[in-house]
């Protein structure tokens, strides 16, 4: 009874269930594709070359290990607890996606494979594995929502100048859901070359727990930097939830450290009760997409809803299984932020710190705007800094414009 | 307790054997005549109920065997863009899962030999409940599901309670599935094999031949299930050339283009029956040529 559930290990089971969340929900053409991957994926889990090749690049490549930063004016101005940046922005391609599209991307080049894609929303995943497709030399493809295409122009052109090809996606709302759809149409009909890169914590098993794993790495230096500082684990983790994949990385690390409190903040668009949101959890119930049980935005009769968010990044209908299990368990609080907090928060974090944040990871910082002046100073939270905002400016020079305009 | 247990069970075992015979009749009668069938594929509601319903009701007449019926999904991710844009046109004119079932319950009130197979996506018999979904699809006189998203190893989410139902669930086999993999994706199948012809999605490039006979020869060496061929058959002339040797030829893509190309509901009617007449005069003569040569 006391005896807390291992949480971090065991999980998933071979079927790569979390509880009923999870599983491989695929056409049968992808099936012996997946089992392959999860046979070599387990395979280089426990070779200690490949282990070795993911430190270098992680080290020489990517810049890791990223600095865990005490946002001093930033606590002041919060007035609470002590706020960490784990500064996940200063990685190369500026996020945390290249940890996992190293990984994958190793794991790509002993595989075989000559041909990469991925989908993208925010272009952050993109770039990140257009980066690591040149630096292997394989020819890269990346689906990418019309809408998407729009807001994140500067991302399109850098994925260019990377050497890959972006293919429009027309589909459905032509934002991240229909990115996805359209890579594994690639990926079924391309089965025998092409290794799909999947940008966060969802998709068919053995994806969700493979991208945990490299964005583990996280977790793992902001428990060794915080001990290192304070001798202690930091009291609380806060992380923005698009797919999940930054949040889960910090927060794998620490599921059995039963006092380190952990929140998820979920986009809520105009507000969950608009209807125009993104918070799967928060507004969504339970179904099947892209390979996976999991929470979903849809209507009674199974349709998948279009998301809303003023960040590409955490436009999409669902999130991936684990935190649907963890959510369910009670282990993560799972919460969300308005596009109006996060543009807040935003611009807050830009003036205090001089750290222009990526508008995923403003969601995250709208929370700690509401928590954070509760909080004693001796309270620790570290707040997963995904990714900077370069790739914002049009679309927050737009949405502050608006503001203008109606003040006046 | 234990009684009423014992009452479900002979209706489920009541309900298999009438159920599962029509499309084992079909078979039966079609291999009598020493001919493939010819399976049609439609979306349910596409491209309004109306039209849907008069497609639907006259695809016998036109020379279909076997019906697939398409339950409309936002993201049919193993769908090329002809099958996606019916989906979404169905979707647009208000189809939903209690629409399509009423779609077959109507449709077996004027026909009760033509079997009926809904194709879709998971979520939407999930989200309206595997029970309640299975008893109402088993109560409108559903014969088969194929369901892309649900590979055998989920095969207790709906493959099983469908037996119990006495509804086949008739299982993809793609140029992927190797040696290792068969036996698991033929054990718990029934009705028919669905041979997938090329890896891809629906309505994309035609397959060879050649290599699609031998693949069917070795699938026919596992199992005693009549294997149809579907993905990329558009032509009357490829349905020939496939119902040689397949036992079933499924058309799909090609007669949702008719329905997206068509000036009006009528036309489109019109059209798709004219390409099924077509298809199916093609599938009755194409194994003719080989009687001659053996007699
Ligand atoms: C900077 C940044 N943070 C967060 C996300 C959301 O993804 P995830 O929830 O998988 O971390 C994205 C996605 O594009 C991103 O670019």
């Amino acid at each position: 009874m006391n005896k807390p559930m291992d949480l971090s290990s065991s999980l998933p089971d071979a079927n790569g269930l979390f509880g009923s969340f999870g599983g491989r929900f695929v056409a049968e053409t992808l099936m012996p594709l997946i089992l392959e991957l999860q046979d070599e994926y387990a395979t280089a889990k426990n070779d200690p070359e490949f282990q070795r090749q993911l430190a270098y690049f992680q080290g020489d490549y990517v810049g890791r290990p990223s600095p865990l930063y005490f946002a001093e004016r930033l606590t002041e101005h919060f007035g609470g607890a002590s706020i960490y940046l784990k500064r996940e922005e200063l990685n190369h391609t500026g996020a945390h996606k290249i940890n996992n599209c190293i990984g994958q991307g190793l794991l790509a080049r002993q595989m075989g494979k000559k041909r990469i894609i991925a989908e993208t929303g925010a272009g952050m995943h993109g770039v990140a594995t257009a980066t690591v497709a040149a630096r292997f030399g394989l020819p890269c493809v990346i689906y990418m929502g019309t809408a998407d295409i729009e807001r994140q122009q500067t991302n399109v052109f850098r994925m260019q100048l990377l050497g890959a090809e972006i293919v429009p996606v027309t589909s459905g709302t032509g934002t991240l859901k229909d990115a996805m759809n359209e890579a594994l149409r690639d990926w079924v009909t391309n089965v025998d070359d092409t290794f799909y890169i999947i940008g966060t914590v969802a998709g068919p098993h053995p994806y969700p727990a493979m991208v945990r794993d490299f964005q583990a790495v996280i977790g793992h230096e902001t428990r060794a930097q915080m001990l290192e500082k304070h001798g202690r684990l930091p009291d609380s983790l806060v992380a923005c939830i698009g797919g999940g994949s930054n949040a889960m990385g910090l927060f794998h690390p620490f599921l059995n450290d039963s006092a380190v409190q952990m929140i998820g903040v979920e986009a809520g668009g105009k507000g969950v009760n608009s209807g125009l949101h993104a918070a799967s959890l928060n507004g969504g119930t339970p179904g099947v997409l892209h390979g996976n049980r999991t929470y979903l935005l849809q209507n009674a009769d199974g349709q998948i809803s279009d998301a809303h968010s003023i960040s590409a990044g955490l436009d999409y209908p669902g999130i991936g299984p684990e935190h649907a299990w963890l959510h369910e368990q009670g282990r993560v609080e799972y919460v969300s932020a308005t596009d109006a907090e996060a543009l807040e928060a935003f611009q807050i974090c830009c003036r205090q710190e001089g750290i222009i944040p990526a508008l995923e990871t403003a969601h995250a910082l709208a929370e700690v705007a509401k928590r954070a002046p509760t909080l004693p100073r001796e309270h620790l939270m570290v707040v997963n800094l995904s990714g900077r905002g370069d790739k914002d400016m049009m679309s927050v020079a737009h949405h502050l414009g608006e503001q203008l305009d109606e003040a006046c | 307790m234990i009684a009423i247990q014992d009452n479900t069970m002979n209706d489920t075992v009541n309900q298999a054997v009438t159920h599962s015979s029509r499309l084992e009749q079909c078979f039966a009668t079609l291999k009598q005549q020493n001919r493939p069938a010819l399976v049609s594929y439609l979306t349910a509601g596409d491209p309004d109920a109306d039209t849907s319903h008069r497609l639907l009701h006259g695809l016998p007449d036109a020379g279909v065997d076997i019906i697939e019926l398409g339950m409309p999904f936002s993201d049919p991710m193993a769908d090329g863009p002809a099958i996606q844009k019916a989906a979404l046109r169905a979707l647009e004119s208000g189809q939903t899962q209690t629409k399509t079932l009423e779609m077959v319950r109507n449709f077996r009130q004027e026909n009760s030999t033509t079997p009926v197979v809904l194709m879709g996506y998971y979520n939407p018999i999930y989200c309206y409940g595997v029970e309640r979904f299975l008893t109402d699809a088993a109560t409108a006189g559903v014969d088969g599901l194929i369901v892309v998203d649900l590979p055998p190893e989920h095969d207790e989410e709906l493959c099983q309670p469908a037996a119990q139902h006495g509804i086949d669930f008739i299982r993809l086999a793609t140029p992927t599935t190797d040696a290792r993999r068969l036996p698991k994706v033929l054990a718990n199948a029934s009705g028919f094999i669905y041979y997938v012809s090329v890896a891809g999605v629906t309505g994309g490039s035609a397959p060879t031949p050649e290599r699609l006979e031998n693949s069917v020869a070795h699938l026919r060496e596992h199992t005693d299930l009549p294997i149809a061929v579907g993905f990329g058959i558009r032509t009357a002339e490829q349905a020939a050339t496939i119902g040689r040797f397949s036992d079933a030829v499924v058309v799909g893509s090609a007669l949702v283009d008719c329905i997206e190309h068509a000036a009006s509901g009528d036309d489109a009617v019109e059209q798709v029956h004219g390409l099924v007449s077509e298809l199916a005069e093609s599938v009755r003569a194409c194994r003719e040529v080989d009687e001659q040569v053996i007699s």
